[in-house]
């Protein structure tokens, strides 16, 4: 018979070892050693403290009484694990960016930083997880007294309570040792972290160990315990339907929203990668945990007597069977299951505690100002111990008042259904950005109170807190409220029922208050920074800087987070702004990185209010609400920016096209103007030539004759010479060499001169003038303007190929210019070649008056020098030319 | 963000492609597990099925999770570009 002595030894023996594990850990941490500390499998190990003492004993119990019904314990959260891209993902990178240090941290952060969401979270999360520590308090001096009685030393209830209590103390001890090393609840506790790995290992090994007894030590093998749990009461599959998913639901919900879990899954995590792995160990951790639990119910159920509390078949069967190694072997699983959970619980509570409420309280008292005198960093711990053993001897208290019953074992259940009151929000809030904090308070509210009022209350017998007639009849006599059969759904198993009624309620409030109200903008901002982490995981809401003083933060800072810490962070930062010194401006980026610093130790609502009581008050900028506003705007914006654009590059395109086309031409045109020019000169020069042969060698020419050669020579020489006084004439102007001679006369006398100069006084070619309406006097180089006239009329003349050409002259005044059209009614020039008409050498067609293509040029050349303009008049049933001249051109030019 | 990086590409490479439908599965497989552990109660419909059975059923399908969960968690390996891609999957 194991002697209680051995167990309590063996028992010291272990916790010191465990002591002795989380000092080595945490060293190691400190010296920079250990990369093994921050493995994947460490990780997933410590999530096992999921497997508390009451899966650990209790899941036998509930495989005894109600077969594989106990299954959907773990099935839940394997579903929740191997689902992980979908929503664990998000929360540990939502928690890595935002500094979260608890599940109430990440509620009220994501509600704009909501003192009273947080406050509201971590009461019901107090009042939710005491019972459990309760609960495992209970296992623990369970266990004791199975071994006190078969060791006939006389327990009694009192040795009871003292087991607890030492425990109770010795947990807390460990917990305010390891877990409160440093200040930043966002820093890991390797030491935690290590011992509860640890103790992962040891509860497996001793349940795997049990069960490997139990089938092959008791049973005889595997065919034998099939056979024996078909003999056994349990041998047939008989679930509810709602029970089996209702149950399966729930634990998936806990398993997110436990405070527990959510500081191992979230707060300590290392490395998002951890996930990874996580995703398919942690399932076969579980798969291994639950692989025995059938044998050993079924095994026990028949050999052990009918009075035996099934709950403790793990730890009974060795003990009958004299194996008292693996009976302490079992002890110390069971033992490791409940500490692990209960430190870990006081963890994550007195983080909540602490900075959701008595830090708050405690600024609040200390005089509106946190600038006070006194240390805050000591203050903070202090309130971080003390919730610690606050929380523990709440555990403890509840034991002793409860009395440790049976009423106990059913409270695993009940407070999963109390945290899974988290679950709407904490799920809207990373999934919607329409949830608002109103929403998220009127849900958990809601549902807090169904639970209380269906299941929590009842839980603790008929008459402790609600009248046996209120259970029996309803509240107020009303048959719909009767707390197990809300609005008349009878028959439903309460814990499907509590579960079914608060879920849905808290989710139906949640959402339709959200939809109703209207969000703050810090709300909205970090609405839009958590359900889009992975768009953009940086910044939080800025501060107006520039306020306040760096000097005051780092008094603030320094006694929040440590001297050297805080000083090292301001002149790492001062650095980083290019200032020498410590003290950096506080500029937002700054304030903004401060406040997440901070709020590792503090917590978001907290780190917040802190700043802004020197800041004077957080504004969200203009950039910040512009982000949030809406993405689709910013799409639209860039969209049509691009539109514009696109239409800017088409229609650039399109002018280099025209250009293109237009040196393409001109290039044709000048390569046809060669080889025209060449021709050109080379007629005249040619007949030059075979004249004067003719006189030089004929003789005997008659007098007639040499005068004809020799004007045909002087008549070729004068079109060579007009030919190059025209080249000549345009390079100056284009030079802008020309002298010009102002004069002033009338328009119909230039008109006149050209008419007769381009020899258009002819039979065959009639020019139709309104004379009274040339009767206008302006001031120009008269001479220069009517070579322009003379060569549009020339023109007119010479390609008009009307069978009676007319050409009309049409001059009027508008403003200070005078307009001159010249019409004729031939075929015009075609469109495509409009552009072209004025450029050198440039000429219609195959011209049959033998131009040079000269004269248009020369024209348009005149006519900038004289201030004007000439250009072809398009849609006039024929070829006309528009010249618009300055009355005064000296008052033009002054203009320019 | 500039509204650049918004822009999702059509066609992306082989890898990235094979990491989007790996991600697509590791979302799916919850939903499947879920359906396979429900299964045992569609047996109960006319009679209650044996405990051994279903027990048996549950571990292999377990088991089938896990190592199906490990293959795809190993092929979701390549992090390193993975904010990049996450952000052009909606970030989902």
């Amino acid at each position: 018979m194991a002697s209680l002595n051995v167990l309590v030894l063996v028992c010291l023996i272990y916790v010191i070892f465990l002591f002795a594990v989380a000092f080595a850990a945490d060293r190691a941490a400190l010296h920079g050693r250990g990369a093994w500390l921050r493995s994947p499998i460490v990780y997933t190990l410590s999530l096992s403290i999921y497997c508390t003492a009451w899966t650990f004993y209790g899941a036998v119990g509930f495989a005894a009484r109600s077969g594989l019904e106990y299954v959907t314990i773990y099935l839940g959260p394997t579903l929740v694990m191997i689902g992980w891209w979908w929503t664990l993902r998000k929360m540990v990178r939502i928690g890595r960016s935002q500094r979260i240090t608890s599940i109430a941290d990440l509620i009220s952060s994501r509600y704009g930083k909501s003192n009273s969401l947080a406050v509201f979270v971590t009461v019901l999360a107090v009042i939710g997880t005491t019972p459990y520590i309760a609960l495992q308090l209970q296992s623990v001096t369970l266990s004791f007294s199975i071994f006190a009685e078969t060791d006939m030393i006389s327990g009694g209830p009192s040795s009871q309570q003292s087991t607890a209590f030492w425990v109770a103390s010795g947990l807390a001890v460990f917990t305010i040792l390891f877990g409160t090393r440093n200040l930043d609840a966002n820093e890991r506790h390797h030491g935690v972290v290590m011992a509860i790995a640890l103790e992962a290992v040891v509860k497996l090994f001793a349940l795997l160990a049990v069960g490997v007894f139990v089938v092959w030590g008791l049973s005889g093998g595997v065919a034998e315990t099939l056979a024996q749990i078909d003999a056994s009461p349990i041998s047939q599959f008989e679930v509810t339907n709602s029970r089996w998913i209702g149950l399966t639901m729930l634990s998936a919900a806990a398993f997110i929203c436990l405070p527990r879990m959510f500081q191992v899954m979230v707060v300590e995590n290392e490395d998002e990668g951890h996930l990874r792995t996580a995703s398919w160990a942690f399932p076969a951790y579980l798969m291994a945990m639950s692989l025995f639990v059938v044998p050993i119910a079924a095994v026990g159920l028949e050999r052990l007597p009918a009075d035996a509390n099934p709950d403790l078949f793990v730890l009974t069967l060795p003990l009958q069977e004299g194996r008292d190694g693996l009976a302490i072997l079992s002890f110390l699983g069971g033992f490791s299951s409940a500490t692990s959970m209960v430190i870990v619980a006081a963890i994550a509570l007195s983080t909540m505690v602490s900075n959701h409420i008595v830090m708050p309280i405690w600024l609040w008292m200390s005089g509106e100002s946190a600038m006070v005198s006194g240390d805050v960093r000591s203050v903070a711990l202090l309130a971080r111990r003390l919730s610690i053993a606050g929380i523990v001897f709440l555990g403890y208290l509840y034991f002793r008042v409860s009395g440790g019953g049976a009423a106990l074992a059913a409270i695993g259940l009940i407070s999963f259904v109390g945290v899974a009151q988290f679950l709407p929000s904490l799920m809207g809030g990373l999934f919607w950005r329409g949830a608002n904090r109103v929403g998220a308070i009127a849900g958990l509210v809601v549902g807090a109170m169904v639970w209380m009022y269906s299941l929590f209350l009842p839980s603790f017998g008929d008459t402790v807190f609600l009248p046996q007639q209120v259970i029996e009849n309803g509240l107020f006599g009303l048959s719909w409220l009767r707390p197990q059969a809300l609005f008349g759904a009878e028959g439903l198993d309460p814990i499907v029922h509590a579960v079914m009624w608060s879920l849905l309620l808290n989710t139906f409030v949640f959402f339709v208050v959200s939809l109703l109200s209207f969000p703050r903008p810090i709300e909205r901002l970090q609405g839009a920074q958590f359900v889009n982490v992975f768009q953009h995981s940086g910044t939080a809401g800025s501060w107006s800087g520039g306020l306040a003083q760096s000097e005051d933060l780092l008094i603030m800072s320094q006694r929040i987070m440590g001297a050297s810490e805080a000083q090292a962070l301001f002149a790492g930062a001062a650095r980083h702004q290019g200032i020498a010194g410590l003290l950096p401006e506080p500029t937002p980026d700054f304030l903004q990185q401060l406040e997440r610093e901070l709020s590792g130790s503090v917590g978001a609502a907290t780190a917040h209010a802190m700043i802004s009581q020197i800041v004077g008050g957080a504004t969200v900028s203009v950039e910040d609400l512009m982000a949030v506003a809406d993405e689709t705007a910013q799409i639209m914006e860039y969209s049509s920016r691009l539109e514009a654009k696109t239409e800017e590059q088409a229609r650039t395109a399109r002018q280099l096209r025209e250009a293109n086309e237009k040196l393409t031409q001109l290039s044709v045109q000048k390569d046809a103007f060669l080889s025209q020019i060449s021709h050109e000169l080379r007629t005249p020069m040619t007949s030059i030539r075979a004249f004067s042969e003719i006189m030089r060698d004929t003789e005997g020419l008659t007098e007639d004759e040499q005068n004809k050669y020799s004007s045909i020579i002087h008549d070729e020489a004068v079109r060579l010479t007009r030919l190059l006084d025209d080249l000549l004439d345009l390079s100056v102007l284009e030079n802008a060499q020309v002298v010009l001679n102002w004069q002033t006369g009338n328009l119909a006398e230039v008109l006149d001169r050209a008419i007769s100069a381009a020899g258009v006084n002819e039979p065959g070619f009639k020019v139709d003038r309104i004379r009274a309406k040339e009767q206008l006097e302006l001031r120009s180089d008269l001479d220069r303007l009517a070579q322009v006239f003379i060569n549009v009329i020339s023109n007119a003349r010479k390609y008009c190929d009307a069978s009676d050409p007319v050409l009309r002259i049409r001059s009027k005044q508008s403003g200070g210019n005078l307009i001159v059209d010249f019409i004729d009614n031939g075929s015009g020039i075609p469109t495509d070649k409009q552009a072209l008409i004025f450029e050198k050498f440039s000429r219609i067609g195959e011209t049959k008056a033998g131009g040079a293509g000269l004269g248009l040029a020369i024209c348009r050349e005149v006519m900038a020098r004289l201030s004007g303009t000439i250009t072809y008049l398009p849609g006039q049933n024929g070829a006309a030319f528009r010249v618009t001249i300055p009355i005064d051109v000296e008052a033009a030019k002054a203009a320019e | 963000m500039s509204p650049k990086q918004r822009r999702m590409p059509v066609f992306v490479e082989r890898k990235t492609y094979r990491r989007r439908r790996m991600a697509d599965g590791a979302r799916m497989l919850p939903i499947l597990g879920a359906l396979l552990f429900c299964m045992p109660l569609l047996w109960a419909v006319s009679s209650p099925p044996k405990t051994t059975v279903t027990m048996f059923y549950l571990f292999l399908v377990w088991i089938a999770l896990s190592v199906t969960s490990a293959i795809i968690s190993r092929h979701l390996h390549d992090d390193d570009n993975g904010s990049q891609s996450d952000a052009e999957n909606g970030g989902r």
